[in-house]
């Protein structure tokens, strides 16, 4: 009965200590990505016209975000009065932003008066200048204070709009900034499917960004599209799902035919820049796809992966390089492929069968050990006599298919994605299998699951392997694409990155999986300024993925249930609840409003 | 109850065999491998009990820093059961702030005449910082993770690693630092036929006078009993009246102070720092903190000495014997290797007994 007593209480719409504390964590926000030379670096970048740089639209952005957050309305439980939004949102938010400028534009004075260069490699004159909009610090301050004050406010207007009208905005202004940011991609698709005159129309020069006049039209349209379509995406899903039997399979292979007429274009639209760059993704989505077998299905946490993606890429190397340093039978990369599997097949049941009796965290450093002594022995002098030591090995050869040898990058494309279909495919086939089944059993809890009567010692070693192998064709691939391998490519920051592909991803998602590897592997090819800061991003998107959401953007169902198990718990539980009292303040007609 | 739980260990038991096997055969291999190359490394007289003797001093120093940083490990794993990855970044950003403060104050006249309290006032303001960054970090990213599952706040660490890693390159640059040349402490000292570079000798000093203070800390004062509490038993801690909060934060600041003053250290003996320098030393300090017994304080000080002379002479004692060229180069290789076994052997490592059944 307590619920209901509270329910009469009137609800906030906003929580007004919120402005001060978002305001000065966007300000640190803001002076960070200063300090660290993002907003130096992003600056060369325009956006819209030549005013917007990239790194004037990241700050207007984080800005306007203060705001937004800042009017986030507190928590309120289901059963509780919902709080009408009112006007004052515009104020909390503008004061949330102001701060945010404000602090920035201290920091600005800071670094003009104080000469601390020799230490903060980016606190140059050209910073400030970005930052106060070359006025000089005193009206610069001003004006920061006074645009973060304005897109605060605007963050907190946008808690007044409907919510259809809020995501369709929300919509716009990414795909505008997307289409901005992406010119390459963009241009290139337009030019292949021969509407070269919409490049004309969007954009200024090869790399200027959207021109002052297209962005509004384009930034219009967006939203009408977004507007008019909203639920169109989510309803062809549901209706999917919803299919029963044949249609259903009828529908599967239907998506399957128009998946696999893309994925034959795609290169063809992408042209050779931008097929080199999904290589490299796809490259990653090898090895990607393997760790998600052994993250996601084993729940086995291997930070050494970067060992398989080396033995498949030496083994190849070694295999078929015609000028191999001791030993090299120069055999194609199809009669390489067995052994190559092979290699990888035994190196995972080296790095296996060790450590079967470890969990967790013990596990995770002990495979980090394994990837870095991989590397260390590629690189010495101790194996250079068949593995090249610091020089590597040099000329391995294309792959040949039938008459012709794959070098294009457009070509290497199809072989690729062809082995991320195959592993995609076997991932699905695992995962409703007796394997799967007993790596889903075994990652929740072991002890039952061995007293189930699963074994674990096969279980684990089958992980492993096939992790490995999958990693190892990832290796195969790299070294047949670049022509030559190098011990440095071999360092733990490739393994780190497999991780926070299939983490960020969605562990145990292939989906995830496939777009955790595009957008963070194939973007930063694509965006050439961010190739500095991708690392910081990298541990900045894991932090935040595991604080907000551990299960990833795309979460595989099972895990996602898994993860938010007590929750869901509660919520059931609360939905009743409230179920209850409404019937019963519906039986007796004078209970509180509600809205 | 108990005779189900003994006959699933039976099992489990009984499916290792071939496992077990393997094992063993590991450990006679290792073991035959490691006699061998002694024995004709000795025998060979390739070096002279001076060098030997060198490599032990080095081995020594360069394993106090270990033991140092291995403390941050050990006291974080003892309380909070987890491996907080992000601590050899710490111990970068004492490194790379001690850099800028030696730098500093080379140009004033305080580093001619008194180098001793110049140094002092560098490693404060190292443990400062890199407490700071130690305590900020559990606040913002560990703490919110305090119930998740076991991997989670892992994960997160290597993330902060990241981020660290990449923020001190973006704010202080790609470059390697070069530390200030230190004329105090250029000469050496003779001991027990031991010759100990000054530089050394400072590093063994104020290890070991960190460490000390440090464990008179824990085991004497009220703090320290807090932090041992809390290390027991969170809950019935909370309930005696102890701040678990602050306690662990407390736990955080000494690990990152520590760090900070091996950052310093670091410096001063090998010359050089940059954004990367953590990487390695924050993996070698994790294998001593797990050599010695993770979450045993006298254990970390123990696993770091011994990490750093073996490390120190396995090249030349060992790997050399098996006339594997360029030793050296696998210098790193040994404290890998050195990880591995300890983790698969021994993973209670030399002192610790009282974590097996919580770790696994």
């Amino acid at each position: 009965m307590a619920l209901a007593e509270t329910s009469v209480q009137r609800a906030r719409d906003v929580d007004l200590s919120r402005a001060p504390r978002i305001g000065a964590v966007f300000g640190i926000a803001v002076i960070f990505i200063s300090a660290i030379g993002m907003v130096g670096t992003f600056a060369t970048r325009s956006m819209i016209g030549s005013a917007f740089s990239l790194s004037r639209v990241l700050l207007a952005l984080l800005a306007f975000t203060a705001g937004y957050v800042a009017t986030q309305p507190p928590p309120q439980l289901e059963g509780y009065r919902v709080a009408e939004p009112s006007p004052r949102l515009v104020g909390v938010g503008s004061i949330a932003g102001a701060i945010a400028g404000a602090m920035l534009g201290l920091f600005a004075i800071l670094v003009d008066s104080i000469s601390i260069r020799d230490i903060f490699v980016e606190f140059t004159p050209e910073l400030v200048g970005i930052l106060t909009f070359e006025q000089g610090t005193g009206l610069g301050f001003l004006l920061l204070l006074l645009l973060g004050s304005a897109l605060g406010a605007a963050g907190g207007a946008v808690r007044l709009m409907s919510a259809r009208i809020r995501r369709a905005l929300f919509a716009a202004i990414g795909w505008t900034l997307g289409l901005a940011l992406l010119q390459i991609l963009f241009t290139q698709i337009f030019n292949s499917l021969q509407l070269d005159f919409l490049t004309r129309l969007l954009y200024r020069g090869a790399s200027g960004g959207l021109s002052v006049t297209s962005a509004p039209a384009v930034a219009v349209a967006l939203f009408l599209i977004a507007y008019a379509g909203q639920g169109r995406v989510k309803k062809a899903v549901t209706g999917f799902r919803g299919l029963q039997g044949e249609a259903q399979r009828k529908a599967t292979v239907a998506g399957m035919a128009v998946l696999l007429i893309i994925l034959g274009a795609l290169p063809h639209v992408l042209g050779n820049f931008l097929s080199s760059a999904m290589d490299i993704a796809g490259t990653f989505l090898l090895m990607a796809l393997g760790l998600n077998i052994v993250i996601g299905f084993a729940g086995l946490l291997d930070l050494g992966y970067v060992a398989f993606f080396a033995v498949g890429a030496y083994t190849t190397s070694v295999l078929t390089s015609t000028s191999g340093p001791a030993f090299s039978p120069e055999l194609t990369f199809w009669t390489a492929l067995p052994f190559v599997m092979m290699a990888a097949a035994l190196a995972g049941l080296l790095v296996g069968t060790p450590v079967l009796r470890m969990r967790g965290d013990y596990l995770a450093i002990v495979t980090l050990g394994f990837g870095e002594i991989a590397r260390l022995i590629t690189l010495s002098d101790w194996q250079a006599s068949t593995l090249g030591g610091a020089q590597g090995i040099a000329n391995v050869p294309p792959i040949p298919v039938g008459p012709w040898n794959l070098v294009e990058a457009q070509e290497f494309f199809y072989i690729i994605f062809g082995f991320v279909l195959l592993f995609a495919y076997i991932t699905y086939a695992l995962q409703a299998s007796r394997m799967g089944r007993a790596w889903n059993a075994m990652r929740e809890d072991q002890a039952v699951a061995e007293a189930m009567g699963v074994n674990i010692v096969a279980a684990k070693l089958w992980a492993f392997v096939l992790g490995a192998i999958m990693a190892s064709l990832g290796g195969a691939m790299f070294a047949h694409r670049v022509g030559t391998v190098f011990p440095h490519s071999f360092n733990i920051i490739v393994s780190i990155t497999v991780v926070v592909i299939v983490i960020v991803g969605g562990m145990g998602s292939v989906p995830g999986v496939i777009v955790g590897a595009l957008v963070l592997v194939g973007l930063p090819e694509l965006l050439r300024e961010f190739e500095e800061f991708r690392f910081l991003l990298y541990g900045v998107v894991l932090i935040f993925m595991m604080l907000k959401r551990p299960e990833g953007f795309i979460p595989s169902r099972r895990r996602q249930r898994e993860i938010h198990e007590d929750e869901v718990a509660q919520d059931a539980w609360l939905r009743a609840e409230t179920e209850r009292q409404r019937e019963e303040e519906a039986a007796g007609s004078t209970g509180p409003e509600r809205t | 109850m108990a005779a189900k739980v003994k006959a699933v260990a039976a099992k489990g038991g009984l499916q290792f065999p071939l496992v077990d096997g393997f094992l063993w055969f590991v450990r006679i291999g290792l073991l035959i491998a490691i006699a061998w190359g002694a024995f004709f490394s000795l025998t060979s007289g390739r070096l002279s009990g001076q060098a030997w003797r060198n490599l032990i001093v080095f081995g020594i120093a360069q394993g106090a820093v270990y033991a140092l940083v291995a403390l941050g490990y050990t006291m974080v794993y003892g309380v909070l059961r987890f491996i907080n990855f992000a601590h050899g970044e710490v111990f970068m950003s004492g490194a790379v702030i001690g850099f800028f403060v030696t730098d500093a104050l080379s140009e004033t006249a305080l580093w001619e005449n008194a180098q001793i309290l110049g140094l002092l006032l560098a490693l404060l303001v190292c443990m400062v910082v890199s407490m700071s960054i130690a305590v900020l970090l559990e606040r913002i990213a560990y703490r919110p993770l305090r119930n998740s599952p076991r991997l989670i706040p892992l994960i997160t660490s290597i993330g902060a690693s990241f981020f660290l890693q990449y923020t001190f390159r973006g704010l202080f640059g790609a470059d390697t630092k070069v530390y200030p040349s230190t004329s105090s402490l250029n000469g050496r000292v003779e001991f027990l036929g031991f010759q100990i570079l000054n530089r050394q000798l400072l590093v063994i000093v104020a290890a070991s006078v960190i460490m000390i203070s440090l464990y008179l800390f824990v085991e004497k004062t009220k703090q320290g009993k807090a932090i041992r509490a809390v290390a027991e038993d969170q809950e019935i801690a909370r309930l005696m009246g102890i701040n678990v909060d602050r306690t662990i934060s407390m736990v955080f600041a000494l690990g990152g102070a520590m760090a900070g003053a091996a950052g310093l250290l670091y410096g001063l003996v090998f010359g050089s720092v940059n954004f990367f320098s953590g990487f390695l030393p924050g993996i070698k300090a994790f294998t001593s903190a797990v050599l010695g017994g993770i979450g045993n304080i006298a254990g970390a000080m123990l696993g770091g000495l011994t990490l750093g002379t073996v490390e120190s002479l396995g090249p030349s004692l060992v790997l050399a014997g098996l006339n594997i060229p360029s030793a050296n180069q696998l210098k790193d290789m040994i404290a890998f290797v050195a990880l591995v076994l300890v983790l698969i052997f021994r993973p209670t490592g030399i002192l610790g007994e009282r974590l097996t059944e919580e770790r696994t």
